[in-house]
């Protein structure tokens, strides 16, 4: 295929999950914005206003980042990984573009900038909510962005996995409750690394999650647990691994061709 | 002789032990009409799967018009079109989206594949069904739907794999007249079906697979002529001749009671 037929092939995938994404928004961008609007309300006005101040700010200004965060990678991971299993599980329909010459990493980057996409939104979405209850400072945009676009990768990316390796339902169900949320709630969300103690900072240290929170705090409140390059270097690391997985996994068919 | 699809010795064994394809060499020659036919196991739709590239073969090779699907697998895949046997479009999907997306993962711009897909609507009768989604639509519809989305991006190459289960007898003959105007314009396709009496009337060449093995392959007069009177074991029901020549070839030997 030439660049330009990529291209089309990238975008007609894109699109296709787009249009599912908007015809089903109900359930795709709803559910975020109720359950952040809940937390927010929760955790940040009732809780917060006696819990005080964390590094120095407002607790729920505190927590705002990590449930942006939260909502990007839960929704970038079910989105991809439930578009991929429905695919080959339900119709079969990933067959057609199984049978295309569209390449592996053409599917794999359609699929995961459709994942993008709804975590990104979902966060800009959850943002606006969080606005309801606090004024957010912006430290760097730049980091903020960076690190939005980084979660949904690397979760895209896993979500892609889980979905062409899973048999059953389940297997994609198991994975965000027991896998992501366990990460995310201990992933620094709720409290800072620097107050937790003895081993468990350092057990903090070896969960993604806790790198991602951290870095994109970094943009909005300029302090963060960890040095943002290494949290960056961290996440790039596992993107590239994870890329790595999945063309692999589509280029001998695994979990996709018999 | 120029071959659309050359296949030679391939095989194919599931992880699970079972050995679907046992070593199968296949000629289909350019613009023919050619029947793949065999019980159910056979190892039809496992072939067909292998050279779409839906399944991984375990040995052999083919090609595709002369291209080496191994070597060039991009290349090779553009030359084919395939109507699966089970079902497998995007239910919630229009119809049109259907047929322009298949034909986007071929690199085909939205701006042509659009009027294409309209014409292949058209031909296929679904031109007044195009907004509506796909599973609201009967199963014969569905099965032209999929005949539409296999041609979006005019492959030399059709793969149809028991396109008329379930469908009606006047769908049915609509279907074969549309695709022998296919064959009329040089398209070769390679059709699996338990219709033995459509498959006799349609196809120029017929292969017989059974247990993973071509048990008979030749033109559909040569096949025709191994019919064997003498050999009727049933005194009942009489199908047609390429019946009664399919039955002599896969039926089981009946056991001594």
């Amino acid at each position: 295929m030439t660049s330009y037929e990529q291209w089309i092939s990238f975008y007609t995938i894109v699109r296709k999950d787009v249009v599912r994404m908007l015809r089903i928004w109900p359930q795709t961008f709803l559910p975020a914005i109720v359950t952040s609007a809940l937390y927010f309300l929760v955790f940040g006005a009732f809780m917060g206003s006696r819990i005080g101040t964390i590094e120095g700010v407002p607790y729920i200004m505190f927590i705002v980042p990590g449930l942006v965060m939260m909502q990007a990678v839960m929704n970038s991971y079910t989105n991809v990984a439930f578009v991929m299993f429905q695919s080959k599980f339900f119709n079969r329909n990933i067959d057609e573009i199984l049978v295309s010459p569209t390449p592996p990493w053409v599917l794999i980057a359609g699929f995961v900038a459709g994942g993008v996409l709804r975590g990104v939104v979902t966060a800009l979405l959850v943002l606006l909510v969080a606005l309801v209850f606090t004024p957010l400072a912006i430290f760097n945009g730049f980091i903020i962005a960076l690190f939005l676009i980084l979660a949904s990768v690397i979760f895209a990316l896993g979500g892609l996995t889980n979905g062409v390796f899973a048999k059953s339902m389940d297997a994609i169900n198991i994975v965000p409750t027991f896998v992501l949320q366990p990460l995310v709630y201990l992933g620094g969300v709720f409290y800072s690394a620097k107050t937790l103690p003895g081993i468990w900072g350092e057990v903090t240290m070896i969960d993604p999650i806790f790198y991602l929170v951290n870095g994109f705090r970094y943009g909005f409140i300029g302090k963060s647990d960890v040095s943002v390059w290494l949290a960056i270097g961290v996440l790039c690391a596992l993107a590239a691994l994870l890329f790595a997985v999945v063309l692999y996994l589509l280029r001998t068919g695994l979990g996709l061709r018999q | 002789m120029e071959l659309a699809l050359d296949i030679q010795n391939l095989q194919k064994k599931y992880a699970d032990g079972t050995p679907a394809l046992q070593g199968v060499s296949l000629q289909v020659p350019k613009g023919d009409f050619y029947a793949l036919l065999g019980p159910n196991g056979a190892g039809k739709t496992t072939l067909i799967g292998i050279a779409t590239g839906l399944v991984n073969k375990t040995g052999g090779s083919f090609k595709i018009d002369g291209i080496d699907f191994d070597a060039h697998p991009e290349k090779a895949r553009r030359k084919v079109g395939v109507v699966p046997q089970n079902l497998n479009v995007d239910f919630f999907g229009k119809v049109i989206d259907i047929v322009v997306n298949q034909g986007g993962y071929y690199g085909i711009p939205r701006s042509v594949a659009l009027p294409r897909a309209e014409a292949l609507l058209t031909a296929v009768g679904l031109s007044d069904k195009r907004t509506t989604q796909a599973r609201q639509l009967s199963g014969g519809m569905q099965r032209r739907l999929m005949i539409a989305r296999a041609l979006i991006h005019e492959p030399d190459l059709l793969f149809l794999d028991e396109p008329t289960a379930g469908v009606d007898i006047e769908m049915r003959r609509s279907m074969w007249d549309y695709l022998k105007t296919l064959t009329a314009r040089g398209v070769t396709i390679l059709l699996t079906t338990h219709y033995l009496e459509e498959a006799e009337q349609l196809a120029k060449h017929v292969a017989i697979i059974n247990k993973g093995t071509i048990v008979a392959d030749g033109t559909m007069d040569e096949i025709l002529a191994r019919y064997d009177e003498a050999q009727q074991q049933h005194k009942g029901y009489r199908g047609s001749r390429l019946e009664e020549v399919f039955l002599q070839l896969t039926r089981e030997p009946e056991k001594p009671s």
